[in-house]
C-alpha cells in the first residue's frame, strides 16, 4: 500500500486551521508582527524558527489570546478568534518554563483544565490516568512538581496542554530546558505524541536541529516577517535567501557577478580565480550581485586535481575540525576567502592523507549549490 | 506580561494615602499658629521656637540618643558574635537553647521583656537609669542584628575565608580582612535597625528607667496621654524628617554604589 | 579556645538578661504580694542556709493564677486581647493584600521605590505613627470635620477612644509587617503560571482563587502571624486610641505593675500571656520552616 505524502499545503481543496490575514502586532514603536499573511492546516507539526525577538513567540501568544493583533485577522477554524479571550479558546499551550502549578501534584495539574470544564470526576479520572500513560507518568501521579526530574516535569507539562485534547497545541520552546541527549529522545517522543493524538502543533524554537527533527514544515522568521516556508528538507536544500541558508545549518556563501550561460550561470566572484558554475531555475541579469551558497559536505576535498568537474579551487588548509564521525576543513583561496569542505570520516584517522597546510583541491558539480538573488 | 489595570491602581492610590495622609496631617499641623490643634489658624513655627526652648524635651532627646548609640553599637558586636556562632560554630552544647534565646525576644511581648528586665534589676540590686536601659535595649536589639548578619552569612562563600587562611593569614585576621568587608553592609543595616529599635522603644524603657533618665518615647507618651498638642506635632515632625533623610541618603548610597558596580563591570568587560 | 569565648560572650550576656530575668517573673509569679520593699514575699534569705532555701519554695504557690481565674477582669483581658487581634490580623490582611498584589504587579522599575514607600513609616516612631490617629480619630478631629463638611454625618462620630480606633491604629501601624511577605511570594510568582490556568480554561477572577492564593499562601500566613503575635501584648495602642472599655492584657499588666504595684500578679498574668501565645509562635516558626524547605 502506497503511503500519501501528507502536504494539505499543497492540496487547494483543503481548508486551513488557522489563517494569519495581514497580522500585524505593534508593542509602542516596536513592530514585532509586520503584516503577516500564513495558513496552517491540521494535523500539521509547524515550527516557528527564528533568532530571539524575530516575533516568533509573539505570534504564538496572538494563537493563544495572550496579545490582540494590532491589525489584520486571526481565524482558528474560520472563526475570527480577536474576541475570544484565553480560556474560552480550543487552543492549549505549553509553556517554555512549564508553569506547572507548585502547590499542586502532577495529577492535579494535569486534571486543572478538565476540572474547569466540569466534566463529572469519573470522566476527569480516567483521562488524567489515560495522559499519565501516554507520557509515560503514571508513576509519579502523586508528586509535586518540584520532586520530579526536569524531563519528567516537560512531559507533565505535554500532559496538561493536551489532556482537553485541544484543536491546537502550542508548544513555546518545549525542549529549551532539556541536555541534549533527552532532547533528541524527546524530540521522537514529541512526533510520536502527535501522530498519536492527531492535535496540530505549533512549536516555537530557535534550534534548527529540532524544528528541521520535529516539523512538518518550518517556518524561518526574521524581524517580525516570515522569510521562507517550507518542508525541512526544502529548507535545508533549496534555501531561498541568504539568511535562511545561514540560519539553517552550515554553508559557504560565496558572493560575485552573475553571467547567465543558457541554462546555467556563472558566477565572477574574484580577479584570476575560475567562475563558479551553478543550475538554477531563477533568472539573472549579467552583472547582476548573486550568492551562491553551498553546503560543506557537498565540497569534495582531494590532494590531487579532480578531472571531469565543472568547479574546482585550489587552497591551502588552514585548519582541520574533528568532530568523530565527520571532519571539517577550512580551506584559504589564494584570494583570502575560507571555504568549509567535509567528509565522512569512513577510514580510520592514520589512513587520512591531508594535514594542516597543505595544497588541496576542492570541487563540486553544477548541481550541488544554490544561487540567490538575496 | 503584567497586568497593570485599574484595579491595581486603586489599590497602590488608596493603599499609599492611607499610609501617609496622617503623618501628612501631622506635618501640616505642626505649622499651626493655633494652640487648638483642630482648628487651622495660620502658618506660624511658633511651636518649633517653643519645642527647642523647653529644656525637658531636649535632655530627654539627649538621653534617648546616648542610650541608642550605645546600645546599638554594643547590640552590633554582640549580634554580630551570636550570627557567627548560629551559623559558624556547628554544635556545642546548649545550642538549642542558645537559638531559642536568640529568637524568642523577637516574638516576646515588650511588657514582658520590661517587666523581666526590671525584676532582674531590682533583685541585684542595680540603680536604674541610662545604663539599664542601655543593657535592656542592647539585649532585645542584638537578636534583631543577629537575625539580620547571620542570613547575609548563610550565602557567605567561606572558600574566601580560606583562601586568606591558606595565604597566610590568622583565623581573626581572615574575619577582619575578608569576611567583615564582604558582610558589611549587613552588619551596618543590622546597626541602624538596633537603633531605630532603641529610639522608638518606649514600653521596654518605661519598665527599665528611673527618674534619673527619661528617654524621649517616655516624654511623648506622657504628653500625649493628655491629649493633642502642637509641640508634640512639631517633635514628631522633625523626628520624621530626620528618618525621611536619612532613609532618602542611605538609598541614594546603596543606589550609587549598584551604579558604579555595574558600570564597573562593563568597563572591566570592554577589551583594554 | 577563640570559639569557646565567640559562643561565651552572647550566651553569657543572653543568659544574664534574657533567660534569668524571665525565671525571676516566674519565681515571682508564684510569691505573695507584701507591702515592703520588693513588694513581694518570700524573700530568698541565703543567710540562713538550707532551711531558708527550704523555707523559701514552701512559701512559693499558684496563688495568683487561681486568682487570675476568679477575678473575670483577667480572663476577660485575655480573651477580648485575642478578640481585638485577630479582627485587627484579618482587617490588616484586607487592607494589605491589594496593595501587595498591586506592588507586585507594578512595573519593575517601580518596584524598589514602591517598597521603600512601605517600609519608611516603619523605621519612623510607633508611637508617632499612633499620635498621628489622636488629631484625625477625635470629636473635633479632621474626619469628623470632614464628614460633617460632606453632610455624610449630622453630629461628630465617637471614634476615638473606642475599639473601632485601636483596629485603625493597629492595621495602620503593622500594615508594612502584612505587606511585605505577601509581597515577596506574589513577587516571585511567575506569571506564566496565570496564563496557563487562563489558558486551560480559567477566568481571571477563578485563576486568582485557584492560583495565586495558594500560592501566596504561605505569605499570607507569615504576614498574618507577624500582626497577630505582637497585637496580643500591644500597650500603646488600646492606652491611646482606646477607651476604658478596651481590655487589653498589655495594658492590663501595666496598670497592675505600675497602679497597682501588684508584682506577683503582673508576674503571672506576663506567664499566662506567654503559655497563650505559644501557640502562634510555634504554629509560625512551623510555616517558616515548611517554606525554607520549600525552597531548599
Amino acid at each position: 500500500m502506497a503511503q500519501t505524502v501528507f502536504a494539505p499545503w499543497n492540496d487547494p481543496d483543503e481548508k486551513p486551521l488557522i489563517q494569519f490575514r495581514g497580522v500585524t502586532k505593534r508593542f509602542g514603536d516596536f513592530t514585532a508582527i509586520d503584516n503577516l499573511t500564513q495558513d496552517i492546516y491540521a494535523r500539521e507539526f509547524f515550527a516557528l524558527l527564528g533568532p530571539s525577538g524575530c516575533g516568533k513567540t509573539t505570534m504564538m501568544r496572538m494563537l493563544a489570546g495572550f496579545e490582540r493583533p494590532t491589525e489584520g485577522q486571526i481565524l482558528i477554524a474560520g472563526q475570527d478568534m480577536s474576541r475570544v479571550p484565553p480560556n474560552k479558546r480550543a487552543v492549549n499551550m505549553m509553556f517554555q518554563s512549564y508553569a506547572l502549578f507548585p502547590h499542586l501534584s502532577v495529577w492535579d495539574n494535569i486534571a486543572f483544565g478538565l476540572k474547569r470544564e466540569g466534566r463529572d470526576k469519573d470522566k476527569i479520572a480516567a483521562r488524567v490516568e489515560e495522559m499519565l500513560r501516554l507520557t509515560r507518568l503514571s508513576k509519579f501521579a502523586k508528586r509535586k512538581p518540584h520532586q520530579i526530574s526536569g524531563g519528567q516535569r516537560q512531559r507533565v507539562a505535554l500532559a496538561r496542554s493536551l489532556a482537553k485534547a485541544p484543536k491546537l497545541l502550542l508548544l513555546d520552546e518545549p525542549l529549551g530546558a532539556l541536555d541534549k541527549k533527552l532532547r533528541q529522545d524527546t524530540q521522537f517522543e514529541l512526533m510520536d505524541i502527535q501522530e498519536k493524538t492527531g492535535t496540530t502543533f505549533v512549536i516555537v524554537t530557535h534550534d534548527q536541529e529540532e524544528a528541521m527533527t520535529v516539523a512538518s514544515r518550518v517556518a524561518v522568521m526574521d524581524e517580525g516577517q516570515i522569510i521562507q516556508v517550507a518542508t525541512p528538507d526544502q529548507i535545508y536544500e533549496a534555501p531561498n535567501s541568504v539568511y535562511v541558508a545561514d540560519f539553517i545549518g552550515d554553508v559557504n556563501i560565496i558572493t560575485g557577478r552573475a553571467a547567465p550561460q543558457g541554462d546555467k550561470v556563472a558566477i565572477r566572484f574574484a580577479e584570476g580565480q575560475p567562475e563558479i558554475i551553478g543550475t538554477t531555475t531563477k533568472t539573472f541579469e549579467p552583472g547582476q550581485e548573486i550568492h551562491f551558497a553551498i553546503r560543506p559536505e557537498k565540497v569534495a576535498i582531494d590532494t590531487e586535481e579532480p578531472e571531469d568537474t565543472p568547479n574546482k579551487l585550489r587552497g591551502k588548509v588552514l585548519d582541520i575540525a574533528y568532530l568523530g564521525n565527520i571532519s571539517t576543513y577550512h580551506v584559504e583561496l589564494p584570494t583570502g576567502l575560507i571555504v568549509k569542505a567535509q567528509t565522512a570520516n569512513t577510514r580510520r584517522i592514520s589512513r587520512r592523507q591531508i594535514t594542516w597546510e597543505d595544497t588541496v583541491w576542492i570541487s563540486w558539480t553544477d548541481t550541488a549549490g544554490v544561487l540567490l538573488d538575496r | 506580561m503584567k497586568r497593570f489595570t485599574w484595579f491595581n491602581a486603586t489599590a497602590l492610590t488608596l493603599g499609599f494615602a492611607f499610609l501617609y495622609v496622617p503623618m501628612i496631617i501631622l506635618i501640616v499641623y505642626s505649622f499651626n499658629s493655633s494652640k487648638l490643634v483642630t482648628v487651622w489658624a495660620g502658618f506660624s513655627t511658633r511651636w518649633y521656637g517653643e519645642l527647642l526652648q523647653n529644656e525637658e524635651f531636649l535632655d530627654a532627646a539627649w538621653v534617648t540618643l546616648k542610650v541608642a548609640v550605645m546600645s546599638s553599637t554594643i547590640a552590633t558586636v554582640l549580634g554580630t558574635m551570636a550570627a557567627l556562632v548560629l551559623v559558624r560554630a556547628g554544635r556545642f552544647a546548649g545550642r538549642t537553647l542558645f537559638s531559642g534565646m536568640i529568637y524568642a525576644p523577637l516574638v516576646m511581648p515588650e511588657v514582658i521583656t520590661g517587666l523581666s528586665l526590671l525584676l532582674l534589676f531590682i533583685g541585684i540590686g542595680l540603680e536604674r537609669g541610662v545604663l539599664t536601659i542601655v543593657l535592656a535595649h542592647t539585649t532585645f536589639s542584638m537578636c534583631y542584628v543577629s537575625v539580620v548578619v547571620s542570613s547575609r552569612l548563610v550565602t557567605f562563600d567561606r572558600s574566601l575565608e580560606e583562601a586568606a587562611l591558606d595565604l597566610g593569614c590568622s583565623p581573626f585576621e581572615a574575619f577582619r580582612l575578608v569576611t567583615l568587608p564582604i558582610i558589611a553592609p549587613a552588619v551596618i543595616s543590622g546597626w541602624l535597625l538596633a537603633f531605630t529599635l532603641s529610639l522608638d522603644d518606649l514600653v521596654i524603657a518605661s519598665f527599665t528607667t528611673g527618674p534619673s533618665a527619661t528617654t524621649l518615647p517616655i516624654k511623648i507618651f506622657s504628653a500625649v496621654r493628655l491629649g493633642v498638642s502642637p509641640e508634640i506635632n512639631a517633635l514628631s515632625t522633625l523626628m520624621i524628617a530626620v528618618v525621611t533623610v536619612g532613609v532618602i541618603i542611605a538609598s541614594l548610597v546603596t543606589k550609587q554604589a549598584a551604579i558604579r558596580q555595574a558600570r564597573d563591570e562593563r568597563m572591566a568587560e570592554r577589551p583594554a | 579556645m577563640r570559639r569557646a569565648f565567640l559562643i561565651a560572650v552572647p550566651y553569657l550576656w543572653l543568659v544574664a538578661l534574657f533567660l534569668i530575668p524571665f525565671v525571676i517573673v516566674f519565681k515571682i509569679s508564684l510569691s505573695d504580694v507584701a507591702l515592703a520593699r520588693p513588694p513581694y514575699m518570700p524573700q530568698l534569705d541565703l543567710s540562713a542556709g538550707w532551711d531558708g532555701v527550704k523555707s523559701f519554695f514552701a512559701e512559693l504557690d499558684f496563688e495568683n493564677f487561681a486568682f487570675l481565674t476568679t477575678d473575670d477582669l483577667y480572663w476577660k483581658a485575655y480573651l477580648s486581647s485575642l478578640r481585638i487581634a485577630l479582627i485587627s490580623t484579618a482587617l490588616t490582611l484586607l487592607v494589605g493584600y491589594p496593595i501587595a498584589y498591586a506592588m507586585a504587579r507594578a512595573a519593575p522599575e517601580w518596584r524598589p521605590t514602591l517598597l521603600m514607600l512601605v517600609i519608611l513609616p516603619f523605621w519612623t516612631s510607633f508611637l508617632i505613627r499612633v499620635y498621628a490617629w489622636m488629631g484625625i480619630l477625635s470629636n473635633e478631629g479632621l474626619l469628623n470635620q470632614f464628614l460633617l463638611w460632606l453632610g455624610a454625618i449630622d453630629t461628630p462620630l465617637t471614634i476615638l477612644n473606642t475599639n473601632t480606633a485601636v483596629y485603625i491604629g493597629v492595621v495602620y501601624t503593622y500594615l508594612p509587617f502584612m505587606i511585605l511577605p505577601i509581597y515577596s511570594a506574589l513577587e516571585r510568582m511567575d506569571d506564566s503560571l496565570l496564563e496557563a490556568a487562563e489558558d486551560l480554561g480559567c477566568s481571571r477572577l477563578s485563576a486568582f482563587w485557584l492560583v495565586t492564593v495558594p500560592l501566596s499562601k504561605n505569605g499570607i500566613i507569615a504576614g498574618c502571624f507577624l500582626v497577630f503575635i505582637p497585637v496580643i501584648g500591644e500597650f500603646v495602642i488600646p492606652s491611646l486610641l482606646g477607651g476604658s472599655g478596651t481590655l487589653m492584657i498589655g495594658k492590663v499588666l501595666w496598670e497592675e505593675f505600675f497602679s497597682n504595684r501588684d508584682w506577683p500578679v503582673a508576674s503571672a498574668v506576663a506567664i499566662i500571656l506567654l503559655l497563650i501565645l505559644i501557640i502562634p509562635i510555634i504554629l509560625f516558626q512551623r510555616n517558616e520552616q515548611k517554606q525554607r524547605e520549600a525552597e531548599g
